[in-house]
């Protein structure tokens, strides 16, 4: 196995992108991968999506967008996990290299989710879960997450408002992120005064749906230096890339209360990398609900079994805190196109490792931890990275 | 769902046909090849009680397409008296009164109209437990 670095990265700003189709969005960001490598040319493209075929009509996607990038008889194949779509091309990418096969591959992760009313989108969205015996019963993906929050509240005697801190914490990074959906900040009254969506989830613990593209160029961590031009502090290496799988259905897990993916997932990941973590500097989590941040937490070793939430504050998640997450907005203020948030996730790790995050920089970030969420918890997968 | 697909689950949706593991014995639903909790071959055909409690449950403000009409509905996590647990929707009752630990029993509703040239797709839902009956 070799090592594996990333030496280019691309995204687009995220949002409603009615103007361009799904296959502008993927070329917007490879593009400017490509670009940030200094290459015109790969050995493969893998794609993370999850909705183009059922939202879009179109499936064979990697080999258009290969076709529209200019990256003609190129390999190319779409990997689909659900909401971790973008994390588990990455990690194919990241297996590509490591073992030899290809020197330069692209891994691209893009969703176009606005081009569909919004009922025919959360019904997609939907179809991560078991489709006979989750969704047949009418419930959407933000239901799911909020049978897991109802009942952790009742668990813990947790206060509904204990979760605000998570988004407030989001909206104050994304306010700083050019790509970021909704670049403003929001207080506790935001919160407050939030319509629900499913109870007890509101607008506020809710991201939202809308369109992504990110990208990266993964090359052998020995000729990684070779491609790093003037504007980078350096390469980013991949120290770790790990991938667990828990019940399907939120039903049949052991726990619901406990996300099993992300503890094996994460502890694979720092034998792996050969850390712990107290040593993570900062922690780019799914936070697609608010209460996936605190079960995130709790699961990768931050957090003690139900003290999750007790995070929800600046001392502990700011970009100064103990341990900053979601630094550049996350999933609820950057966005959520969902086939892409790993990816996006992956390019600000590296916005942070290299000193590139302006205002939202982590002092003294050396480590780095992202971690995509398939489904309401089924597949997970954590990568570690450092300079 | 398609018309092969609500028939090949019929009796799972009409009557909540599980299995019990002849390793483990533990009830299983739905039929599985394999046993969630031993990995062993999944065993006989077992109907359960239908009755349970909420484990946790929504109030849906949104909803996917098809399920517009019946806006705003309860969904629950029900963990049925013999172990396993089931998501499904709560009905006959005032959706303020709902609460976790609250007793239920299984009955048959229609689930969703898939439109004029569609199927009409009936199965469980979970209405409080009667006080008779017992």
């Amino acid at each position: 196995m070799r090592g594996v670095s990333i030496v280019g990265i691309g995204q687009i700003p995220v949002g409603e992108h009615w103007d361009q189709s799904i296959r502008h969005l993927a070329y917007g960001a490879v593009s400017a991968a490509m670009q940030d490598a200094n290459i015109d040319r790969a050995d493969a493209l893998y794609v993370g999506n999850m909705l183009s075929g059922i939202l879009l009509g179109q499936e064979h996607l990697a080999t258009l967008i290969a076709d529209f990038c200019g990256l003609r008889g190129i390999e190319a194949a779409k990997v689909e996990a659900a909401c971790a779509s973008g994390a588990a091309a990455l990690r194919m990418g990241y297996l590509a290299v490591a073992s030899g096969l290809h020197d330069v591959v692209l891994v691209a992760g893009v969703e176009k989710m606005t081009d569909t009313p919004s009922g025919s989108t959360t019904a997609a969205l939907a179809t991560a879960a078991d489709a006979e015996y989750e969704s047949a019963h009418g419930v959407t993906f933000v239901g799911l997450n909020a049978l897991i929050m109802q009942r952790y509240m009742y668990e813990y005697d947790v206060p509904m408002e204990a979760f605000a801190g998570f988004s407030i914490n989001a909206h104050r990074n994304g306010a700083h992120n050019p790509y970021a959906m909704f670049q403003r900040p929001i207080d506790l009254e935001t919160y407050r005064n939030a319509p629900m969506v499913a109870e007890p989830i509101n607008m506020m613990d809710s991201s939202p749906i809308c369109d992504g593209a990110a990208a990266v160029v993964l090359v052998p961590t020995d000729r990684a230096r070779e491609f790093v031009t003037g504007h980078h502090r350096g390469p980013v290496r991949i120290l770790a890339s790990a991938s667990a799988t828990d019940m399907l259905a939120i039903h049949d897990r052991r726990d619901p209360l406990f996300l099993e993916a992300a503890h094996l997932s994460s502890q694979k990941a720092y034998l792996q990398a050969g850390v712990g973590p107290e040593e993570i500097d900062f922690f780019e989590l799914h936070d697609a609900f608010t209460i996936m941040s605190a079960l995130s937490l709790e699961a990768t070793g931050f957090a003690r079994r139900g003290e999750g939430w007790r995070m929800a504050t600046e001392e502990e998640i700011g970009i100064r805190g103990r341990l900053p997450i979601t630094t550049m907005g996350g999933l609820k203020s950057r966005g959520h196109p969902v086939g892409a948030t790993g990816v996006y996730q992956v390019v600000e790790a590296v916005l942070q490792l290299t000193g590139q995050a302006g205002e939202n920089q982590v002092p003294d970030a050396r480590i780095g931890m992202t971690q995509n969420i398939g489904g309401s918890g089924a597949t997970i997968i954590t990568h570690i990275l450092a300079t | 769902m398609s018309v092969a697909g609500a028939w090949r689950t019929r009796r799972q949706r009409y009557a909540l046909v599980g299995e019990i593991c002849p390793d483990c014995h533990r009830h299983i639903f739905p039929p599985r090849d394999v046993c969630p909790h031993c990995s062993q071959p999944a065993g006989p055909l077992h109907t359960l009680s239908g009755r349970g409690e909420v484990y946790s449950f929504t109030r849906m403000h949104h909803a996917p397409k098809g399920f517009e009409q019946q806006r705003p509905y309860a969904v629950a996590l029900v963990k049925l008296d013999e172990g396993p647990m089931v998501t499904a929707q709560l009905t006959d009752v005032d959706l303020q009164e709902i609460h976790i630990g609250m007793r239920v029993e299984m009955v048959t509703r229609k689930l969703k109209e898939e439109g004029e040239e569609g199927q009409i797709l009936y199965g469980y839902k979970f209405r409080p437990l009667m006080a008779t009956g017992d």
